[in-house]
């Protein structure tokens, strides 16, 4: 058991609680990420690691819980084609096609704005409520990809072979998802009710 | 000449691999001009710092928010 000091309640229900909604985002699926977290819990209760704070303890739980994730996903990866193009990520691809005109510059309306300061967003709960909403309006397939890079901090060559898709596919996924959530965000939150909708 | 476009994917990959010499002259050369896709990175960058700063995360540690 790490130094059971540092482990109170208090702490134990903070930490599931920031753990499950990390497995959620990324697995979209309760059960799973229920028992991820469960896991976690449990390998990390049972190391007899000594740990300098709180931070030291919790960035270790955490790094078990992703390397549970990713072994889910890996799983996962072997019954779905990760790579195959669902509806709504042709969607994503069309309404990404839609911001330019016909020789490849952004139309007036839909060049990006100027966010400002956006870094000050960082700090409003209501910002990381709409952050989430739009994580999850990315099609499933391309918010995993992009939370392995993003939030599992994978290098995109990782990412790919753990998925066994190509670079190119990657890239293709990354750059769909990112657009995606750039536009979410600039709809949801940076310029609410300019768009004509 | 970059299009917007395929300055958009540059852009995109430049947050995942180093971009060679000729693809990051390029790109300056585009953005040098174009206001949209100067602001397109500044959000890319932006989408980056926000992962890295999602709330509960290990690395967003010690400053939880007062319930």
């Amino acid at each position: 058991m790490p130094d059971t000091a540092l482990i109170d309640d208090d702490f134990v229900t903070a930490i599931r609680r920031d753990l499950l909604k990390f497995a959620q985002l990324q697995l979209r699926d309760a059960a799973l990420a229920e028992d991820a977290v469960q896991e976690a819990l449990a390998a990390a209760c049972s190391g007899s690691r000594q740990f300098a704070g709180r931070a030291a303890l919790k960035t270790w739980v955490f790094s078990i819980l992703r390397h549970k994730i990713v072994d889910l996903i890996r799983q996962q990866s072997r019954t779905t084609n990760i790579s195959a193009l669902g509806d709504d990520e042709a969607g994503l691809d069309e309404a990404f096609d839609t911001l330019f005109k016909q020789n490849a510059h952004w139309r007036p309306e839909a060049r990006p704005g100027d966010w400002g300061n956006p870094e000050e967003a960082l700090r409003e709960s209501r910002f990381w409520e709409v952050f989430e909403i739009c994580l999850n309006h990315l099609p499933e397939n391309t918010a995993r990809v992009f939370m392995m890079r993003e939030f599992l901090e994978f290098e995109t060559a990782e990412v790919c072979s753990e998925l066994a898709i190509s670079v190119s596919n990657c890239n293709v996924i990354l750059h769909r998802a990112r657009n995606g959530l750039r536009r979410c965000l600039e709809t949801s939150w940076f310029a609410p009710g300019e768009k004509p909708c | 000449m970059l299009s917007c476009k395929e300055a958009t994917h540059l852009m995109s990959e430049g947050l995942d691999r180093k971009l060679g010499t000729g693809e990051q002259l390029q790109l300056r050369l585009h953005l040098a001009m174009c206001s949209g896709c100067r602001n397109f990175r500044e959000q890319m960058d932006f989408l980056r710092a926000a992962c890295r700063n999602f709330p509960g995360r290990d690395k967003a540690d010690e400053s939880q928010p007062p319930k």
